[in-house]
């Protein structure tokens, strides 16, 4: 077994205003020196040795991101 | 002239969707997401709602179920295809249309009566409209903001493809105001907007929505 994270974000020239509300938000909290945030989503699967890596390339982009919108980094970390 | 109208678990207008069918003069055939057939029907409704609780993203689930295979294949073969709302997300997730529908630019729920214009009544679902009508029928959705690259909206635009366009404010920060596309046939359509909710005055804002039930039994009876 291994832990593959998976972390889609959206990319660069698409809007992300629930980013920018929470950029919004960190002044009114207090917290100054944050000049932009971007929200993403951020997933954890237990894998079998068996998955290969371009098994997870496929999971990554054909289902959990939206190529069309979204960029994905696959990485296997030690769990 | 039968149309089919798709319930996946968490879709919510799918009863809407078959009244306005029987409506305009056709017959609604239930279509059940976990069986892999489409019962004969002329043309497929992907009705609104929030199927598997958008979870993931709007659609992204719905698309892979049993269905939609046919779907797919029907849609490829020039069956008319409609997607409203969530509808309309699942056809984009599942590639009939570009594109995508992210949550709304000011992040809240939106619903209320809204003013479209018919951009293109060429297409199989909007030729009982003048061009250029406006036209008024309700929106409610938390991921409305279609988004897609430059190149692709240059290309929906180019080529006729926007189909309606919001007038009288974005209401959730559309690119180029963007309510619905098409397909370059014409005949696979989305659109945010609900026209099954505007059938009849009595119970929504105007008969408005009615033309695209029509259009649609025009298109299948002229085939």
């Amino acid at each position: 077994m291994a832990r593959v994270v998976v972390d889609v974000m959206p990319k660069p020239e698409i809007l992300d205003p629930q980013g920018q509300a929470v950029a919004r938000a960190l002044p009114r909290l207090g917290f100054d020196g944050v000049s932009d945030v971007r929200q993403g989503k951020h997933f954890e699967l237990e894998v079998d040795d068996s998955v290969d890596d371009e098994t997870l390339a496929k999971i990554a982009e054909g289902f959990l991101s939206n190529p069309v919108v979204e960029d994905f980094v696959v990485r296997r970390v030690d769990s | 002239m039968r149309v089919g109208a798709v319930t996946f678990p968490g879709t919510l207008d799918d009863s809407d969707t078959a009244r306005a069918i029987t409506a305009a003069g056709g017959e609604a055939v239930a279509l059940w997401h976990g069986d892999a057939d489409l019962r004969g029907v002329d043309a497929v409704i992907l009705p609104g709602g929030f199927s598997y609780g958008d979870y993931l993203r709007a659609g992204a689930i719905a698309r892979f179920a049993p269905v939609m295979g046919e779907v797919i294949d029907a849609a490829r073969k020039g069956m008319p295809v409609l997607g409203i709302c969530n509808g309309f997300q699942v056809l984009c997730e599942a590639g009939l249309l570009p594109g995508a529908l992210l949550r709304n630019a000011e992040l809240h729920f939106v619903c209320r009566d809204q003013w479209l214009k018919v951009e293109n009544n060429a297409t199989a679902w909007t030729t009982r409209y003048d061009a250029g009508a406006e036209i008024i029928i309700p929106i409610k959705n938390m991921d409305g903001r279609f988004a897609a690259s430059q190149s692709t909206v240059d290309e929906l635009e180019g080529e006729g493809r926007v189909v309606f366009r919001y007038v009288g404010g974005n209401p959730n920060g559309s690119l180029n105001h963007i309510a619905g596309i098409s397909d370059p046939t014409g005949r696979v359509v989305g659109l945010m907007p609900h026209p099954e909710h505007a059938i009849d005055a009595l119970t929504g804002p105007s008969d408005d929505g009615l033309g695209i039930f029509l259009s649609v039994l025009d298109s299948v009876v002229n085939a």
